[in-house]
C-alpha cells in the first residue's frame, strides 16, 4: 500500500471509522495535503462506506476546501463589510493584477494562491490581508506590492 | 439524584474558588495588563509582551510585577493597550520599544506617560483611565467585562472573579425547573439572530421526549462585521462553558458542541483548552461534581458556509453532511442533532447565563426595554471614530452608540446610514438616529438585531454598492437548496450590479422589488427569507441614489468605479511627482512643478493618486455624470492645446 493511503487510513481511523466525522477527516487531510487529492477521496468514500458523490458534494460545499493544489504561500483578502467600506475590493484587484490571478487561484509558479474570506473579525485595522496567518493591518494599494515582495524574498533567500 | 460525595465535591470546589478570590485580592504588585485578542495579536500585543518580560529582567522587576495577557478589552482602535494596576492606568498604542519607558518610569518612579495616554479627539483632554474615556462612559460592560481581568488559559483566573460559583448554584440549590423559570423570567433572548425568548426555547427541550439530548454552542460567527462571540470565545471561553452546562443541567442533556469558525483559530485553542481544564476539575465528564449529571463537550470545526449559522445547516453540518437547512417544524428542541430534542443557543447568550443565575432574574430585567431585556454588545465598525466592541443596556439609541461612544465619523465627513444584522439585516438612516435599538425596533425599521454588527457609512458610502455587496455575498452563500434564493438573489445581484456599472434601466427598481417579495415570501430558511433586506433598505431610504445611478449614470457616493473618474486639477497640482510615482499602471504624466495628468484610458481608477495627493494640495478629484463626460472631453481638449 502507498504511503499516502496509509496516513489516510490512519486518519480515518482515528475517528473511528464513522461517517458522522467526515467534514473533520476532510480537513485533516487538507491540513495534511494542503488540498483534496482526487483518488484520496475516493479511499475516503469506500473506507467510510458513503457514496463518492456525498464526499464530494461536503468537499464542494464548504468554503474551506480545495480540489485542487494550492501555493506554497496563501494570500487572504477580507471582504468583510467592513473592510469593504474601507476599501477591500481595491485591494483584491491590486492583488488580482499584480499576480495575474483571479481569486481562487493559484500562480502558474506555485507560489502564490489568492483567497477572499468574508470576515475575519478584525474590523478595527481594516482592511485587512492575511498571508500564512500572519496578519497584515491597514493596507492600501501600495502596500500590495510591499507585502508580496517580502514574500518572493523570503523564497529567494532560500 | 444525590450521592454520598456530592456535597463534598461542591464544598471542595467551592473552597477552591474562595481561595482563589482571596488570592487575586491579595496581589499587590503592580500588574500590567496586555490587550491580546486576535486584533490586538495583528497590532503587536504579543510584541509588546515580549519587550516587557525582556526590560523587567534587565531591571531586575521580574517577580515585582506581573504581566497579564487577556482576551480583547473591546477599544480596538486603541490597540495595543495595557492597563496597569492598581492605578488602572490606560496606556494606548503601545509599541515595543515603549516597554523600557513604562517600567523604569511608571513602575518605578510612578510616573505617568502623557505620551502615551489617551486624548479626546475634540476636546484634547487627556484620560488616565478607561473610565474617563467616552467609549467606555456609556457602556454596561456586564458580559464583555471580564475579559480585561483575566488570563483566558487559565481556569484559575476565572474562579477568582467567582466564576463557576453560578453552576455550584444551580447544582446546589436549584431544579431545573427552576433554572429555566429563572432564564424565562429573566426575559433573555437569544442574541444571534431572530431573538427567540432563551428560556421558553430551554422549557421546549426539557419537556420534549426522549433520553438523549444535546445542547449546541452555535458559535459560526459568520456575519461580517460582527466579532463579539469570538472576543468572548478568544478572553472568556470559561462563562460559555459554565453557561453550556448549566442549561445541559437544565433541560437534560448529557452531550454538547461547540460549533465553531475554522477562520477563529485563537478562539479554537482557547475553548479547547477551556473544556480540558473544566474536565480536570470535574467540571465536565462523568458525575460532574459527584452528582448524577454527565456532559461531555466536543468542538466541531465549521469549514467555511456562511448558512451553517442557520440552526438546522448547523445540525447538518454536524452529522457531518453538506449544510443544507431544512423545514421547521419539527424544531431541534423535539428533533434535533441525529434526530434527539436540542438546543442551540449563540455565544453571547450562553455568557449571559451565569450571570443571570448569579444576579437572579429581577436584577437582569430591570435593565433594557420592554420586549428586550439586558445588555447587546455590538462591533461598531467601518467609518467611524472609536472602533470596537461595545457593549450597552437594550433601548439606547444609535446617536449615543454613534457620537458618544464611537466618538462620530472620522475626517468630519458626514453620517450616512449605519448597517446593522449583516447579511439579513439592513441600512438605518440619519433620519432614525434618535431609534432606541432593540429586537422590536430594528425590525420595524426593516433591519434586524442580527449578532450585533454595526458597520457606519459616510458620506463617501455608496448604498447601491452595499446593497450590491451583500447581494454577492448572499448568491455565494446561499445552499441552492432553494430556487427562490438561489436564483432570486444571483438575478438580484445581477440587476444591481448593472445599476452600479451605469447599465441600468428604467423599471429595474420595480423588477427588485418584486423579486426581492418572492426570495422572501418562497425561501425555506432565515438566509432565504431575510435576503432582500439589505435591498429593500437602501431603496426604502435611499431610493434617489439608486435613481441617480440609472437616470444619470452618476454615483453621488463617487465610489462606483464605471460611474466615475479621476481628475488633477492642474490649477492645483504643484508637480511633487507623488501621485505619478506611486499609479500602479503608469498612467500618470508630468514633470516636477508641472501639473501632472492622468491618461484616462490606462487609468484603473483603483484611487492610488488621491490617497496620496497631500491634504493641503487636494489636487485630486473625482467626477460623476455629466461633469465626469465634461471632464474628460475638457481634459483632453486641454492636454491637445498645451
Amino acid at each position: 500500500m502507498n504511503p499516502e493511503n496509509q496516513k489516510v487510513f490512519s486518519l480515518i481511523e482515528k475517528y473511528k471509522n464513522e461517517k458522522r466525522a467526515l467534514i473533520s477527516i476532510l480537513q485533516e487531510i487538507q491540513a495534511e495535503f494542503n488540498y483534496l487529492p482526487q483518488d484520496i477521496l475516493r479511499v475516503v468514500a469506500k473506507t467510510l462506506n458513503v457514496p463518492l458523490i456525498d464526499v464530494v458534494g461536503v468537499a464542494t460545499f464548504y468554503r474551506a476546501f480545495s480540489l485542487k493544489p494550492r501555493g506554497k504561500h496563501l494570500i487572504t483578502v477580507c471582504l468583510g463589510t467592513a473592510c469593504h467600506v474601507r476599501g477591500g475590493p481595491k485591494i483584491l484587484e491590486e492583488f488580482e493584477r499584480q499576480l495575474k490571478i483571479k481569486s481562487g487561484e493559484t500562480t502558474s509558479d506555485n507560489q502564490f494562491s489568492l483567497e477572499t474570506v468574508a470576515c475575519l473579525g478584525c474590523c478595527a485595522i481594516g482592511p485587512v490581508v492575511v498571508v500564512d496567518g500572519n496578519y497584515h493591518a491597514q493596507t492600501n494599494i501600495r502596500k500590495v506590492n510591499l507585502i508580496l515582495k517580502k514574500y518572493i524574498k523570503k523564497e529567494k533567500k532560500k | 439524584m444525590k450521592t454520598s460525595s456530592k456535597l463534598d465535591f461542591l464544598e471542595k470546589l467551592k473552597h477552591h474558588i474562595d481561595n482563589q478570590i482571596q488570592k487575586r485580592k491579595s496581589i499587590h504588585k503592580p500588574i500590567l495588563i496586555v490587550s491580546a485578542g486576535t486584533c490586538g495579536r495583528a497590532r503587536g500585543s504579543l510584541k509588546v509582551v515580549d519587550s516587557l518580560r525582556k526590560e523587567a529582567k534587565k531591571e531586575n522587576l521580574r517577580d515585582k510585577i506581573e504581566i497579564k495577557i487577556t482576551g480583547c478589552h473591546g477599544f480596538c482602535e486603541a490597540e495595543p493597550n495595557i492597563i496597569i494596576q492598581p492605578q488602572n492606568l490606560f496606556y494606548q498604542k503601545v509599541e515595543p520599544r515603549d516597554a523600557k519607558e513604562i517600567l523604569t518610569e511608571t513602575i518605578i518612579n510612578k510616573k505617568i506617560i502623557e505620551r502615551l495616554l489617551y486624548f479626546h479627539p475634540a476636546s484634547g483632554e487627556k484620560a488616565l483611565n478607561e473610565d474617563e474615556i467616552d467609549f467606555y462612559k456609556k457602556q454596561m460592560r456586564i458580559v464583555l467585562g471580564d475579559n480585561a481581568l483575566i488570563d483566558p488559559t487559565d481556569i484559575n483566573e476565572y474562579f477568582s472573579i467567582g466564576g463557576y460559583s453560578s453552576l455550584l448554584k444551580v447544582l446546589k440549590k436549584m431544579t431545573p425547573e427552576e433554572v429555566i423559570e429563572t432564564v424565562k423570567k429573566s426575559g433573555l433572548r437569544g442574541r444571534g439572530g431572530a431573538g427567540f425568548p432563551t428560556g421558553s426555547k430551554w422549557e421546549f427541550a426539557r419537556r420534549a421526549k426522549g433520553d438523549k439530548k444535546y445542547i449546541i454552542c452555535n458559535a459560526d460567527e459568520g456575519d461580517p462585521g460582527a466579532y463579539m462571540d469570538r472576543s468572548l470565545m478568544e478572553g472568556n471561553p470559561h462563562r460559555v462553558l459554565e453557561g453550556m452546562i448549566i442549561a445541559a443541567y437544565a433541560i437534560g442533556a448529557d452531550e454538547g458542541y461547540i460549533y465553531i469558525r475554522d477562520e477563529y483559530p485563537l478562539a479554537l485553542q482557547h475553548i479547547t483548552l477551556a473544556i480540558e481544564q473544566a474536565k480536570e476539575y470535574g467540571l465536565l465528564g462523568k458525575n460532574i461534581l459527584g452528582t448524577q449529571f454527565t456532559l461531555d463537550i466536543h468542538i466541531a470545526k465549521g469549514a467555511g458556509a456562511f448558512v451553517c449559522g442557520e440552526e438546522t445547516a448547523l445540525i447538518a453540518s454536524i452529522e457531518g453532511r453538506v449544510g443544507e437547512p431544512r423545514q421547521r417544524p419539527p424544531f431541534p428542541a423535539t428533533k434535533g442533532l441525529w434526530g434527539k430534542p436540542t438546543t442551540i443557543n449563540n455565544v453571547e447568550t450562553w455568557a449571559n447565563i451565569p450571570h443571570i443565575i448569579d444576579k437572579g432574574w429581577e436584577w437582569f430585567s430591570k435593565i433594557g426595554t420592554n420586549g428586550s431585556k439586558g445588555t447587546k454588545i455590538f462591533s461598531l465598525v467601518g467609518k467611524i471614530n472609536n472602533t470596537g466592541l461595545v457593549e450597552v443596556p437594550m433601548g439606547i439609541t444609535l446617536r449615543e452608540i454613534i457620537y458618544e461612544i464611537g466618538g462620530g465619523i472620522p475626517k468630519g465627513k458626514e453620517f450616512k446610514a449605519v448597517q446593522t444584522g449583516g447579511p439579513s439585516g439592513g441600512c438605518v438612516p440619519k433620519e432614525m438616529l434618535d431609534l432606541p435599538i432593540d429586537y422590536e425596533s430594528l425590525t420595524q425599521a426593516g433591519s434586524i438585531m442580527g449578532s450585533g454588527g454595526m458597520i457606519v457609512m459616510d458620506e463617501n458610502t455608496c448604498m447601491v454598492d452595499i446593497a450590491k455587496y451583500f447581494l454577492n455575498f448572499l448568491r455565494d452563500e446561499s445552499c441552492g437548496k432553494c430556487l427562490s434564493c438561489r436564483e432570486g438573489t444571483q438575478r438580484m445581484w445581477e440587476i444591481v450590479k448593472d445599476i452600479t456599472e451605469g447599465k441600468g434601466k428604467e423599471g429595474d427598481l420595480e423588477l427588485l422589488e418584486t423579486l426581492a417579495k418572492a426570495v422572501k415570501d418562497a425561501s425555506l430558511c432565515g438566509l432565504g427569507q431575510t435576503a432582500p433586506n439589505p435591498v429593500l433598505t437602501t431603496l426604502r431610504y435611499f431610493r434617489k441614489e439608486y435613481e441617480a445611478h440609472i437616470r444619470e449614470k452618476a454615483c453621488p457616493a463617487l465610489q462606483c468605479k464605471e460611474l466615475i473618474v479621476y481628475y488633477i486639477l492642474p490649477e492645483k497640482c504643484v508637480g511633487c511627482l507623488l501621485c505619478l510615482k506611486n499609479c500602479p499602471v503608469n498612467a500618470i504624466s508630468g514633470e516636477r512643478k508641472k501639473p501632472h495628468f492622468i491618461d484616462q484610458e490606462s487609468c484603473i481608477k483603483c484611487g492610488s493618486c488621491l490617497e496620496v495627493c497631500p491634504p493641503k494640495v487636494a489636487a485630486v478629484r473625482r467626477f460623476t455624470g455629466r461633469e465626469k463626460e465634461e471632464v474628460i472631453k475638457g481634459a483632453y481638449r486641454e492636454r491637445a492645446k498645451s
